[in-house]
C-alpha cells in the first residue's frame, strides 16, 4: 500500500542514544546498528563495520513517525505541493510513512489517477507514501467510486476528507462495501447545514469578533452518525482530526460499546484554541476550527487516556498569496510535517500533559494500527524505521527551512523545544 | 498554550515607532475616547463659524478605500478630511483595478506608494485594515469591517448621547435587533461598555450571537425589556448578509411584529438611535424614525465632527491639549 522511490539501502550505526520504543517495551541507552536498512542489532559498544556513525549521545532514538493525514496537492496543485517536496518534508519532520488524501484536482477517484500517483511516487517519494482514495466520485457525495478496482491498485484506504458524506445513506453504502475492500474507510465529520457561513469556532470570540461561527456540534452530529451506522454495520471506521469535547465524548461511548473505531487529532487542535483567531493571522484558520479551551483539554485527555491514538498533521500546504488576505477569505488549513514533534514536545510533554513516551507512541505505532500498516519497531530484523531527537535543542520555527513548498504554518517565528536530528525511512536515511 | 503574535505587534518593522491607527474600540483606553470626544466638541464650535474649512491638516492626504457600499461613512470621512483642508481621494472597489481581481494587498501597495497619511477603509471582512497597516506606512482608520468593528460610529454614537443627554456613565441602552451580522454593535457594546454604560442586546434567539454576554452586556428576546433604557439603539436588519434558507427569522414580518419599534413600544421621552440605512417599517416604524426623540439625523452631524477628531489625533503626536490645538488659524 505504501510507494518510496527505489534507492540504495542503508548501512548505519546510531550510538549512544536513548532508545525509546513504548511498542516493543524498550527504554535503554544502547546502540542500533542497521545492515541494509534492516536492524541486526541492538546493544553497548556496537562493532561499527565502517558503517556510517550517528552519534546518538544526549538523545532520544525511537520509532520514526507515521503521519496518517497529509494533503500533497498532487495533482492540480504542484505550486503548493508535490510528491517529492511534501515527503521531503516528511523526512525533515521525521516521518517513515504518510498518507495523503485524495482531494486533488483531479479527485484520486479512479484507478488511473491513483495508478499514476503511485508510478510518480516510486521515482521521486523521499519516504513511503500511501494514498488514500475517494468514497465518492469526485466527492460529490452522490456516487461510490470503484472501491474493488482501487483497493486492487494500491488504495490505502478511502475518503472524502474535505468534505463529508452527507448523506446517510450512501454513508451506509460505503460502510457495507468497505468490507469487500478491506481498507479503511475515514471520515470527515461536518453537517454543511451547520458549518455554513463558518469561519472559526462559534464562541465567545467568533462572537466578539463577528466572524461567522462554526459550532462544535457541525462535527460532533456527523460523528455521532457515523459511528452508529458503523456499529450497525460492524464495520471499522476513523474519525479524522477531531476536534470537538461532544465528538470525543461520543468516541468514548463507541469504543466501550464495542465499535471499531479509531480517530486522530492534530497538533494545532492539541495547543492552539480559538483564542489564537483573535490575531486574525490566516495562519489560525482550520477545517474543523479551533476549539475552546473545553475541547483542546478533552482532546489532551483522550490522547493520553488511547481514546484517540493517532496525531495526524492534516499537513494542508496553501500558496503565499492565497493565504495573504483577509482572514474570512483565507482557505482553510496549516502545513505541519516539519513541526508536529516540536509543538507537541514543547506545548504538551514538556509541560505535563503528555507523557514522551506517549506521544512518540502516538505518532508512531497509532496511526499505523489505524491503516493496517507496518507498525515501526525497533528490533532485531525490523526494517530501519527511525527517528533521532534532540529533546533539548532549541529552534524558531523559519519560512525558509521549511521543505514543503508552502509555509503556511501556525508556527512560523516561534521557537520550538525538540527537534528531528535524523531521519530513517524504510531502511534509508533520509534526514540528518 | 502556544503564544501567537498578535498581527498588530507585527504592524511596523521592528526599528520603527509604531504607527497609529484606529482598528477597534479594544485599542482606546476611556482617556483616548474622552481626548476624541472633546476635539470633536472643539470641531462642532469652529463649524458654528462662517468658514467652515480650518487649515490644520494641510499637506496631508487621505484616501478613501471603499469596498462596500456607504452613504454616510464615505461621504463624512471626505467631508471630514477637506473641512481640515487635507487633500482627500476615495476609491470604491467598483470601477477600480478590484474589479479586475487585484488583491487587497495589492491595491493597498499601489496606494501605499502616494504615501497617503491616513487610509480610511471599508471592507467586507476582517483583518483587511490591519493588512492595509502591514503592508502601508499610512495611519489606518477602520470605517467598518465585516461584522466586526466600525469604531468611529461608535465614537459618534457616544458623541451623539452624552451631547442629549449629558453622560454615558450610568446610562441604560437597549441595542435592539440583528446584532450577529452587525459591527456597529460590536463597536458599541465595546464603547459603551467602557463609557460606563449598561447594556442590554434585545432580538431574535439566532440572531443574537452565542457568547456575545462575555463581551459584558445583558441578553434578552422579549421586546419589552426596552422600556427601561434611555436610549433605545435600533440596528438595521441586514437583509443583504441573510442567505437564502438560513431561517435567522421566519419572515421579515414576523420580524417587525415582534422586535420592531414602534411608538407603542417606547415611552415617551426615550432616545432612539438608529446608524442608518433604515428600513423603515421592518426594524423601525416610520413614526418613531420622524419623532422629535429620535436622534437620527443628529448621530450624522455627530459623525462628521468626530470623523474630523479621528484624522486630527492621529496625525498629531500623541494625546494633545485639544481646547489649545484645535483652532488655529480659523478664518
Amino acid at each position: 500500500m505504501l510507494s518510496v522511490k527505489d534507492a540504495p539501502l542503508d548501512d548505519l550505526v546510531i550510538s549512544g542514544a536513548r532508545v525509546l520504543d513504548p511498542a516493543e517495551g524498550v527504554d535503554a541507552v544502547v546502540d542500533v546498528r542497521v545492515d541494509g536498512g534492516t536492524i541486526t542489532a541492538l546493544g553497548a559498544q556496537l562493532e561499527r563495520n565502517g558503517h556510517r556513525v550517528l552519534d546518538g549521545d544526549g538523545l532520544i532514538l525511537a520509532p520514526a513517525f507515521v503521519d496518517p493525514h497529509v494533503h500533497l496537492r498532487t495533482p492540480g496543485r504542484e505550486d503548493e505541493e508535490t510528491i517529492a517536496s511534501g515527503t521531503a518534508a516528511a523526512a525533515a519532520g521525521g516521518y517513515c510513512a504518510i498518507l495523503a488524501m485524495p482531494n486533488t484536482e483531479p479527485v484520486v477517484d479512479s484507478a488511473a489517477v491513483l495508478g499514476s500517483l503511485i508510478e510518480t511516487a516510486r521515482a521521486e517519494a523521499e519516504v513511503p507514501v500511501g494514498f488514500l482514495a475517494a468514497i465518492t466520485r469526485a466527492q460529490e457525495g452522490r456516487e461510490l467510486t470503484e472501491m474493488g478496482e482501487l483497493a486492487d491498485a494500491g488504495a490505502a484506504g478511502f475518503t472524502d476528507d474535505g468534505r463529508p458524506v452527507v448523506a446517510p445513506g450512501l454513508m451506509r453504502r460505503a460502510l457495507q462495501y468497505s468490507a469487500i475492500t478491506g481498507r479503511k474507510l475515514a471520515v470527515h465529520c461536518e453537517e454543511p447545514t451547520l458549518s455554513r457561513g463558518g469561519h472559526m469556532h462559534e464562541g465567545v470570540v467568533s462572537a466578539e469578533l463577528g466572524i461567522g461561527g462554526w459550532p462544535s456540534v457541525a462535527e460532533s452530529v456527523m460523528v455521532e452518525r457515523d459511528l452508529v451506522l458503523a456499529e450497525y454495520e460492524s464495520r471499522p471506521l476513523h474519525l479524522m482530526h477531531l476536534s470537538a469535547r461532544e465528538s470525543v465524548d461520543a468516541l468514548r461511548r463507541a469504543l466501550s460499546a464495542g465499535v471499531a473505531v479509531t480517530a486522530e487529532a492534530t497538533p494545532h487542535h492539541l495547543v492552539l484554541t480559538d483564542d489564537a483567531v483573535r490575531s486574525l493571522d490566516p495562519n489560525t484558520k482550520m477545517n474543523p476550527p479551533l476549539g475552546s479551551d473545553a475541547d483542546r483539554a478533552a482532546l489532551i485527555d483522550a490522547l493520553r487516556d488511547g481514546t484517540i491514538t493517532c496525531v495526524a498533521t492534516d499537513h494542508a500546504p496553501h500558496a503565499r498569496h492565497e493565504k495573504e488576505v483577509p482572514f474570512e477569505e483565507a482557505p482553510f488549513g496549516v502545513t505541519g510535517l516539519e513541526t508536529a514533534f516540536a509543538a507537541l514536545f514543547t506545548h504538551l510533554v514538556e509541560p505535563g500533559l503528555l507523557p514522551l513516551a506517549t506521544l512518540l507512541e502516538r505518532m508512531s505505532a497509532g496511526p499505523a494500527r489505524a491503516y493496517g500498516l507496518d507498525v515501526p519497531r525497533i528490533a532485531v530484523g525490523a526494517p530501519a524505521n527511525l527517528v533521532l531527537l534532540d529533546p533539548n535543542a532549541a529552534w524558531k520555527v523559519d519560512a525558509k527551512d521549511f521543505r514543503s513548498r508552502s509555509v503556511n504554518s501556525w508556527l512560523l517565528g516561534k521557537t520550538l523545544r525538540g527537534r528531528v536530528k535524523a531521519t530513517v525511512a524504510a531502511g534509508r536515511l533520509v534526514f540528518g | 498554550m502556544a503564544e501567537i503574535t498578535l498581527m498588530r505587534d507585527d504592524l511596523r518593522p521592528p526599528k520603527e515607532p509604531p504607527k497609529r491607527h484606529l482598528i477597534s474600540i479594544e485599542d482606546l483606553t476611556r482617556d483616548d475616547v474622552e481626548r476624541l470626544l472633546a476635539t470633536a466638541r472643539n470641531f462642532e464650535r469652529s463649524l458654528e463659524r462662517e468658514v467652515k474649512k480650518l487649515p490644520t491638516l494641510r499637506g496631508r492626504t487621505v484616501v478613501n478605500l471603499f469596498y462596500e457600499s456607504s452613504t454616510r461613512t464615505s461621504s463624512s470621512f471626505e467631508l471630514a478630511a477637506k473641512r481640515l483642508s487635507a487633500d482627500t481621494m476615495t476609491l470604491k472597489s467598483s470601477g477600480s483595478s478590484v474589479d479586475k481581481g487585484e488583491s487587497l494587498k495589492d491595491t493597498a501597495l499601489t496606494l501605499g506608494a502616494y504615501d497617503p497619511d491616513v487610509i480610511v477603509i471599508r471592507h467586507p471582512h476582517i483583518g483587511a485594515p490591519e493588512l492595509v497597516a502591514r503592508v502601508t506606512d499610512a495611519h489606518v482608520v477602520n470605517a467598518g469591517d465585516g461584522k466586526h468593528q466600525h469604531p468611529t460610529q461608535a465614537l459618534l454614537d457616544l458623541y451623539t448621547i452624552r451631547g442629549e443627554l449629558g453622560q454615558l456613565d450610568g446610562l441604560h441602552v437597549a441595542i435592539v435587533g440583528d446584532v450577529l451580522h452587525s459591527r456597529v454593535a460590536r463597536s458599541n457594546i465595546q464603547a459603551l461598555v467602557l463609557m460606563g454604560a449598561r447594556v442590554t442586546l434585545v432580538g431574535p434567539p439566532a440572531l443574537i450571537p452565542r457568547g456575545i454576554e462575555a463581551m459584558g452586556c445583558e441578553l434578552s428576546h422579549d421586546i419589552r425589556t426596552i422600556e427601561s433604557a434611555d436610549v433605545v439603539y435600533v440596528l438595521r436588519m441586514q437583509r443583504e448578509r441573510m442567505e437564502e434558507g438560513a431561517n435567522f427569522v421566519p419572515s421579515l414580518r414576523e420580524y417587525a411584529a415582534r422586535w420592531g419599534v414602534t411608538p407603542a413600544r417606547l415611552r415617551p421621552g426615550q432616545k432612539v438611535m438608529h446608524p442608518g440605512p433604515m428600513n423603515r417599517g421592518v426594524e423601525i416604524d416610520p413614526q418613531v424614525a420622524d419623532d422629535q426623540d429620535a436622534l437620527i439625523v443628529t448621530q450624522v452631524r455627530a459623525g462628521l465632527v468626530v470623523r474630523m477628531a479621528v484624522l486630527y489625533d492621529l496625525l498629531t503626536q500623541g494625546p494633545v491639549a485639544v481646547e489649545a490645538a484645535v483652532p488655529l488659524e480659523v478664518a
